[in-house]
């Protein structure tokens, strides 16, 4: 039996590195330190299922194909495209997500990631009003005071609170949860919140008014004797709280991005926790879901200047979310062609958006069975990113963390990264020789 | 592969070669005596040639340029670089994006880069940036200020521990210099504090800054490092500064240097030459600092040029960020790094109408011409915080013209520079063989490079930038344009051997190599301090040690200069 030890799990955000995992005749046979989520990703390297072969779709429903006719046909679907959209890329690593790029640019295409339905207005609001965040080692460390909102890590990152915020045992923290306060806000009263030192519970569209009222009151403003649904003498008591802890965090998933208001909401919350600073050390998180979502936006970065929705049709980036973003340029039906690495569009998006991406060529590379590798015209299986393919993640704070191979793929699959250099080299003889 | 430049007016200051008519050849990707057989041949006839471009300290790769660029889209918005003849595509004013930066640089004839500030936790993203910054060699300086074992072992008074352990963030970021940033205050800010003079307290750890930069300073060398501390002390920014500065400097007087060069480098000088106890007498204590410096032998400095642009302010020093947001109101990014350091972005727009910004960047320049030995001083704007580093042409036409800085002192700034600076008293132009000093072979120097970098003698790479500017034709004092436009892009820069650019266009974007220091100290000490890794990393880090340390993998053409430090035990 093969013990890998210190393995990174590629599942959420969290990027825990403390896995072990025993592999036994290329079975997994345990992934200790592991939570649910990422055990059944581990675990579900076992199943017989697994498609290796390409399948293009016929006139009469799917048949398998080479990997060589599967590349060609990508190829010439993207160079034949106007504007092909390069969508998904946050469950692979980085180094393939920087070949995608390379390959959305060599075409002329846009490329976007999962950011763009999750925490794309995040970074809509950090671009407004500023980001004051820290590495989650800090939080491990100093905070006396983690709040979760619109968040529900218990099962969304179950490690999240074990790890980092509620029970560790820190530094300037030597007695762990009992140092420590939490307090949840949320529509529902979440499993979270059942830990939590302090619930709020925010009517359901209601958050941006409910952080309105915090920094009302911080300000020295006034507010009514109920907000959000939350009683005035509740939401002063968390607020006095918040300025007389030593050191406090502000988790956010996607209940506070994707509620109405969206970036409004953050660029607001962004706001409480920046005037929260005159009083006290205060940061906040985002808690990404994909394990490298945050990778992605690192690298269209870093190589283009703007973190997704990146549109290089004009042979330079241009960035204009509502503009450049997937579901819009679905929805519009202004792309003709989708290319769709490591994602499942289709059991995500918005109808209309799905509807069109039916319509027009597409091809996807996926290791599993998705809606999108039914939805799409042709699909490549590959190697999986973090266990059969090593690479760099970032995790939710940024940290990059190299992500370990534990096992080979099955004979005949190839890794994200292989299959988009023979697309982008297949794309580059396409174009030189018509 | 062999080339000769024929012809050309060589400044090489390194060995003593001031506008020479001179025949640069090259063999192999290193300057040769002699070609063997057929080569190629360029004429730089009526041409200005040197060694290649060393730049010393430029945010333009790593975790925060990658965060700043990701606050900005209106930066990027406001420049963009299409994919042309076989470059990659890019966008940015104030921070490029990496293809770019790598383009840009090597278009001013510039070969080697070095980014000063990768919190240690982010070593990994960085050396994975630079390897998309084509063209330049390059290094990254990891941070130290904050360092909890290195205040652990400075409170135990374990010198040699603290050396062992140096060296082994070093081997692990594969960084080349130990960088320090507010040293002390950097830690505070995790609670919201700072450290605002030598003797501070930092809270927790039971030391202070002035034991950070003096231990610092000490095990440097005695692990014998090419380049000296660096150095950016507390107090950034801030009215009065001057004294704190110029006490972190005395701290490193008596340290002695293994490798006969400075013994500390304070970088960005200009933020650290302020005078005044507010905004409102703010004053430039540029001569001060002069003096200092002028009157010793182990300080070099840059001069963190101010070039009066609207920029994206990024440093590891988050209180001072924090400050400066509340100054200007303008979006904020922190990013504190679990027990190392804690970097800060904010755009900072300078205006030319400010009398603080306009004395700013009088004090860049004072600092150039008041300190003699240009040696001690050399040209950086602290990219992309006192302006973006494709401003170095404007400055070295600065430096070059007197009527030039007249014509920006009476015409073109806020009067107070006139009253809060010393710079319409000077008169000292620079020479060519000055802009070389400042440009390439001081920065050589002083990262202790020299045997490979910053000179043309034999042995050298083959690294060399041909500007077309005609010595014999051309008077820096009057012809200020021309000269701004002749160091804008070259006529060829050449990168071992290879010529990368050619009339200002790129032709080839080789990959350049990523140098990274290896102390390598007694075997028994470095077990008995990798206990007590293994302990704190159990216990505080938020990653195993075992996923730390930079994987090979992510250096492209990685270069280990491994040093024998076996004496410290």
């Amino acid at each position: 039996m093969e013990i890998h030890t210190d393995v990174i799990c590629p599942f959420c955000g969290t990027l825990c590195d403390d896995i072990e995992v025993h592999v036994e005749n290329g079975r997994v046979m345990e992934a200790l330190n592991a939570c649910k989520l990422g055990n059944a990703k581990f675990m579900s390297m076992n199943k017989k299922n697994r498609h290796i072969v390409p399948m293009v779709r016929g006139e009469d429903g799917f048949t398998e194909t080479t990997i060589e006719d599967a590349v060609e046909r990508v190829a010439r679907m993207l160079v034949d495209a106007k504007k092909p959209l390069l969508y998904g890329w946050a469950t692979t690593e980085c180094e393939a997500q920087s070949v995608g790029i390379e390959l959305a640019e060599e075409v002329g295409g846009v490329i976007d990631s999962c950011a763009s339905v999750c925490h794309g207005p995040s970074v809509l609001a950090i671009q407004d009003v500023g980001f004051p965040s820290v590495t989650l080692g800090e939080v491990k460390n100093r905070a006396d005071l983690d709040i979760y909102w619109g968040s529900n890590p218990m099962h969304a990152h179950p490690r999240h609170m074990s790890r980092y915020s509620r029970y560790p045992r820190g530094y300037f923290r030597e007695r762990g949860q009992q140092d420590r306060t939490v307090i949840v806000i949320d529509v529902r009263r979440t499993d979270t919140a059942g830990i939590a030192d302090k619930f709020l519970q925010v009517s359901p569209g209601d958050d941006y008014e409910l952080v309105n009222a915090f920094r009302t009151l911080l300000n020295g403003g006034d507010i009514p004797d109920e907000v959000a649904g939350i009683a005035k003498k509740d939401i002063a008591s968390a607020l006095e709280l918040m300025k007389t802890c030593q050191f406090g965090m502000l988790f956010f998933g996607v209940g506070l991005t994707m509620s109405p208001g969206k970036h409004r909401n953050i660029d607001n919350a962004i706001s409480l926790v920046v005037d929260l600073n005159k009083y006290t050390k205060f940061n906040l998180i985002p808690m990404r879901g994909h394990y490298n979502v945050t990778g992605f936006s690192e690298v269209l970065t870093w190589q283009s200047g703007f973190p997704f929705g990146v549109d290089y049709t004009r042979g330079y980036p241009q960035y204009n979310p509502g503009e450049t973003t997937s579901v819009e340029l679905l929805s519009r039906g202004e792309v003709d062609a989708v290319f769709v690495v490591g994602s499942d569009p289709a059991a995500n998006f918005p109808k209309k958006a799905v509807e069109h991406l039916a319509k027009i060529p597409s091809a996807v590379i996926e290791p599993h069975e998705t809606p999108t590798t039914y939805l799409c015209d042709l699909n490549i299986p590959s190697a999986i990113a973090g266990i059969e393919v090593e690479g760099t993640a970032y995790r939710m704070d940024n940290v990059p963390i190299r992500m370990r191979k534990i096992m080979d793929a099955p004979a005949g699959l190839y890794s994200d990264r292989e299959i988009l250099e023979m697309i982008l080299l297949k794309v580059r003889e396409i174009k030189n020789g018509a | 592969m062999e080339l000769e430049i024929k012809n050309g007016v060589v400044f090489d200051p390194l060995n003593k070669v001031d506008g020479e008519k001179k025949d640069i050849l090259i063999r192999d990707g290193r300057i040769v005596e002699k070609l063997k057989g057929k080569h190629d041949v360029i004429d730089a006839s009526g041409k200005l040639v040197m060694p290649g471009g060393v730049e010393i300290h430029s945010h333009f790769a790593g975790g925060k340029e990658t965060a700043g660029r990701m606050l900005r889209p209106e930066d990027g918005a406001r420049t963009v670089y299409p994919k042309r003849n076989g470059l990659r595509s890019g966008s940015g004013y104030s921070m490029p994006s990496s293809f770019t930066a790598g383009y840009l640089y090597a278009q001013m004839g510039y070969t080697m880069c070095n980014t000063p500030a990768m919190p240690p936790l982010f070593a990994r993203h960085t050396h994975e940036e630079l390897g998309d910054v084509p063209i330049v060699d390059k290094s990254a300086y990891p941070t130290f200020d904050g360092n909890w074992f290195v205040m652990r072992y400075l409170k135990e008074g374990d010198p040699d521990k603290l050396a062992a352990c140096v060296a082994w963030f070093l081997r692990a970021t594969k960084g080349l210099v130990i960088k320090i940033v507010n040293p002390g205050g950097t830690e505070n800010w995790g609670w919201g504090k700072n450290a605002v003079g030598i003797d501070d307290p930092v809270i927790g750890f039971d030391v202070t800054p002035a034991q950070i930069v003096k231990g610092l300073a000490e095990v440097n060398e005695r692990l014998k490092l090419p380049h000296s501390i660096h150095l950016h002390p507390n107090n950034l920014g801030k009215p009065g500064n001057i004294e704190t500065t110029v006490e972190t400097l005395e701290l490193c007087r008596e340290v002695k240097s293994a490798n006969a060069r400075q013994t500390v480098y304070l970088t960005h000088a200009q933020f650290h030459s302020f005078g005044g106890d507010s905004w409102k007498n703010f004053e430039s204590k540029a001569d001060e600092l002069a003096k200092y410096i002028n009157r010793c032998d182990h300080v070099v400095c840059d001069t963190g040029n101010v070039t009066l642009d609207e920029t994206t302010t990024m440093t590891s020093d988050g209180p001072m960020e924090y400050f400066l947001h509340n100054l200007t109101h303008l979006k904020w990014v922190n990013k504190d790094v679990e027990l190392e350091t804690a970097p800060g972005i904010t755009p900072f727009i300078y205006s030319r109408k400010n009398p603080v910004h306009s004395v700013q960047w009088a004090i860049g320049l004072e600092l150039a011409l008041l300190i003699d030995d240009p040696f001690k001083v050399l040209l950086a704007t602290d990219h992309p915080n006192g302006g973006p580093f494709t401003r170095y042409p404007r400055i070295i036409a600065w430096l070059m013209s007197e009527p030039y800085r007249r014509y920006y002192m009476e015409e073109r700034v806020h009067k107070g520079a006139q009253k809060g600076s010393s710079l319409a008293t000077l008169d000292r132009e620079y020479t060519f063989s000055d802009i070389a000093v400042v440009t390439r072979a001081g920065q050589a120097k002083a990262l202790g490079l020299s045997e490979l970098k910053g000179h043309l003698g034999v042995g050298a790479h083959g690294d060399v930038a041909i500007y077309d500017i005609d010595p014999a034709q051309v008077d820096p004092s009057k012809d200020f344009k021309a000269v701004e436009k002749g160091f804008a892009k070259t006529a060829y820069t050449i990168k071992d051997g290879e010529i990368i650019v050619k009339d200002g266009l790129i032709r080839a974007t080789p990959q350049g190599r990523t140098y990274w220091a290896n102390p390598v100290v007694d075997h028994e000490l470095d077990r008995e301090m990798l206990k007590d890794v293994e302990q704190y990393f159990k216990k505080y880090y938020s990653v195993n040690l075992a996923n730390y340390p930079v994987q090979k993998e992510y250096l492209k053409r990685g270069r280990e200069i491994q040093i024998d430090a076996r004496d410290v035990k």
